[in-house]
């Protein structure tokens, strides 16, 4: 084929009528080449700092990494022995697990709240919408250290408010018990992400439906149950997953408020495991230790995603051909 | 002939990005006398009940806002008093700051990495998208599929091989590594990018390459410029990301000067310095200052651009 066109060289005229069968092909063997070269890019990218990335980290996870010689000496099964015997990774992960769990669902009530009230209001909502979403613009440095002062014990705003009722706040950042729901605090604050995105959801509700099923007498829990939730509900499954992703790699929070300087508040209940994987990796120098955490990490966060995708595409409504 | 046809992809563009943030207003207009059942007590009580849920709302997300401003300008002993009016006013703070703390170096690291990093992977990614938009190639389907996998990976797996990759280059302890991956495009923004570019009509490319315009030509001379809303879109998000970014500081920049810190890894630092129970000197009205003062430039970012934040955070939702 190539040989063929190159013997036809003059033919550059204006291409309006149909191209002849054989420069059609040269053309899209051109048009393949340009966008290879366009997303070139991407593609060293991807050999290098994701797949050849994910490799490294594999043979590393097996290795003992010397730093001095930059050299990694292959160990076998050992990082990953000494994973299971740890008991730091065990209670970090137990950690992180645990609060996962507690704040996933209270974002996503919390959000979903957020985002149903802004539906509703009319005028205005442009600017309560404004005023929800600053939080998420608030670094996590900044969100951090106002936190940590609201939530001290004796000073903090938290305690002083619950005082008026009475209540006799804990010590937030010092008792084990308390450190999670401190953080789970801090990641509701921003929790306006979530929101928009909710609030995106809502808006593409049709509106027709809620006339019917207002004639037919549904109440406002009625539809929000029968109506709203399951056309948001490809939504909903998406924030839980994302923000799944998120809780289990939870770090600045952790580390700001726990883990900026060796000795810490509470070490055994404010572990948690992307702390303790930076740790290893980047106090200590253990990069086979770490590497072997972060795979570790990498099939939980696997499972725990197809669960949650099975489990979904059992609930999730999709629109017609999606 | 050639102006009619570029004028209606320049409306489609613009209306693909205004439209989406045109939506609460154009529902504020249709939504209040909708709403159907109960009587008109219940529905008076049901709109109080409504607003002062959504004033209480409101205090709730502003007070660690206000609560930090307030506290910025407080002398050291009245830091912790929760009082969002200072008894004591000290203006200076925001002056001796600058002595206390290499603020103004850190500022200067994080806006030049920011703008480094956001202009790379907007380009970078754009270019790609355009690849994935425009041309058809065998493989094409997959490819894109990889690109979207990689947004589920998660960044701890990569960190340790990143890192020594960097450490072999050498590059440990410069700025390179916290931008460096950019030059290769990231899968949110290609994807974002690509929707935006299979907006755009294709007769308009078509008509150029008849115009004798080269493959890069359909993409500087007519992807580009049509684009102008999601590349701020991108660009304001990675702006955002690398000012906030701590972990990569932590990684790649604590071992070196504390002049060399970013924002983020200076307040983290002033953090500890200043801590009372760490033995610091418990001057933390700085770290307030400070943190007030990294926090600005994004509320200013967002006022500036709202609704492409908005609209950012509501396409991730839609690709799910």
């Amino acid at each position: 084929m190539a040989e063929l066109t190159r013997t036809r060289p003059g033919v550059t005229a204006a291409p309006v009528e149909d191209p002849p069968p054989r420069r059609r092909r040269t053309a899209a063997r051109r048009e393949a080449l340009a966008g290879y070269a366009f997303i070139s890019p991407w593609i060293v990218g991807f050999c290098v700092f994701t797949l050849g990335a994910m490799v490294y980290s594999l043979v590393i996870s097996f290795s003992r990494y010397n730093l001095a010689t930059n050299r990694a000496k292959p160990v076998g099964l050992k990082n990953y022995r000494l994973l299971v015997e740890d008991p730091a990774v065990m209670r970090s992960l137990g950690n992180t697990l645990f609060f996962a769990v507690m704040a996933v669902p209270l974002e996503i009530v919390f959000a979903l709240l957020l985002a149903v009230l802004l539906n509703r209001v009319g005028r205005g909502a442009g600017l309560f919408r404004t005023l929800y979403y600053l939080p998420k613009m608030t670094p996590s440095v900044a969100t951090a250290s106002v936190f940590l002062l609201l939530l001290n014990g004796n000073t903090g705003a938290i305690n002083r408010f619950l005082a008026i009722f009475g209540i006799e706040g804990p010590q937030w950042l010092l008792e084990p018990a308390w450190v999670k729901p401190s953080i789970v605090l801090m990641t509701l604050w921003g929790v306006s992400g979530t929101m928009v995105i909710f609030l995106a959801a809502l808006k593409n509700v049709p509106r027709e439906l809620y006339e019917v099923a207002a004639l037919d007498g549904a109440g406002p829990v009625a539809r929000f149950r029968n109506i709203t939730l399951p056309m948001i509900s490809g939504a909903v499954f998406f924030n839980v997953i994302v923000l799944t992703i998120a809780a289990l790699q939870v770090f600045d929070s952790a580390y700001l408020l726990f883990w900026r300087d060796q000795q810490q508040a509470s070490p055994e209940a404010s572990l948690f495991y992307g702390v303790y994987l930076y740790i290893q990796a980047f106090r200590q120098f253990n990069f086979g230790f770490a590497s072997a955490m972060a795979w570790l990490l990498f099939v939980i966060i696997m499972v725990i995603s197809i669960v949650q995708v099975r489990v979904g595409n059992r609930y999730v409504y999709y629109e017609g051909d999606r | 002939m050639a102006t009619t046809e570029s004028s209606t992809p320049v409306s489609t563009a613009g209306q693909l990005v205004g439209l989406e943030a045109a939506g609460p207003q154009r529902s504020a207009t249709r939504t209040p006398p909708q709403r159907v059942g109960g009587a008109g007590v219940g529905r008076r009580v049901a709109t109080v009940v409504l607003w002062v849920l959504l004033v209480g709302f409101a205090l709730l997300f502003l007070y660690p806002l206000v609560w930090l401003l307030a506290a910025s300008l407080k002398p050291r002993g009245e830091v912790f008093d929760n009082k969002l009016i200072p008894d004591t006013v000290l203006w200076s703070n925001y002056v001796e700051v600058f002595d206390r703390l290499p603020l103004a170096s850190w500022a200067v690291n994080s806006v030049a990495i920011a703008v480094i990093a956001a202009l790379l992977v907007t380009f970078s990614s754009s270019l790609v998208a355009f690849g994935f938009a425009y041309f058809r190639f065998p493989g094409r389907k997959v490819l894109f599929g990889l690109v979207l996998a990689t947004m589920m990976l998660p960044g701890a797996v990569t960190m340790v091989p990143q890192y020594l990759i960097w450490l072999k280059l050498g590059l440990v302890g410069t700025w390179v590594p916290l931008f460096g991956a950019n030059l290769f495009g990231s899968a949110f923004y290609i994807f974002l990018q690509r929707q935006f570019f299979l907006g755009l009509p294709r007769e308009l490319f078509e008509a150029a390459r008849v115009d004798g315009a080269s493959y890069f030509g359909l993409f500087r001379r007519i992807a580009l410029p049509l684009s102008v809303p999601s590349l701020i879109i991108i660009f304001l998000f990675e702006f955002q990301a690398s000012w906030n970014n701590l972990q990569a500081a932590l990684i790649y920049l604590n071992a070196g000067s504390v002049e060399g810190f970013t924002v983020p890894l200076g307040i983290s630092y002033a953090m500890t310095q200043f801590s009372p129970s760490a033995g610091g000197q418990g001057d933390y009205q700085y770290v307030m200052v400070a943190s007030l003062l990294v926090t600005l430039p994004m509320l200013a970012l967002f006022t500036f651009g709202q609704r492409y934040f908005v609209e950012g955070v509501a396409t991730q939702g839609r690709k799910g």
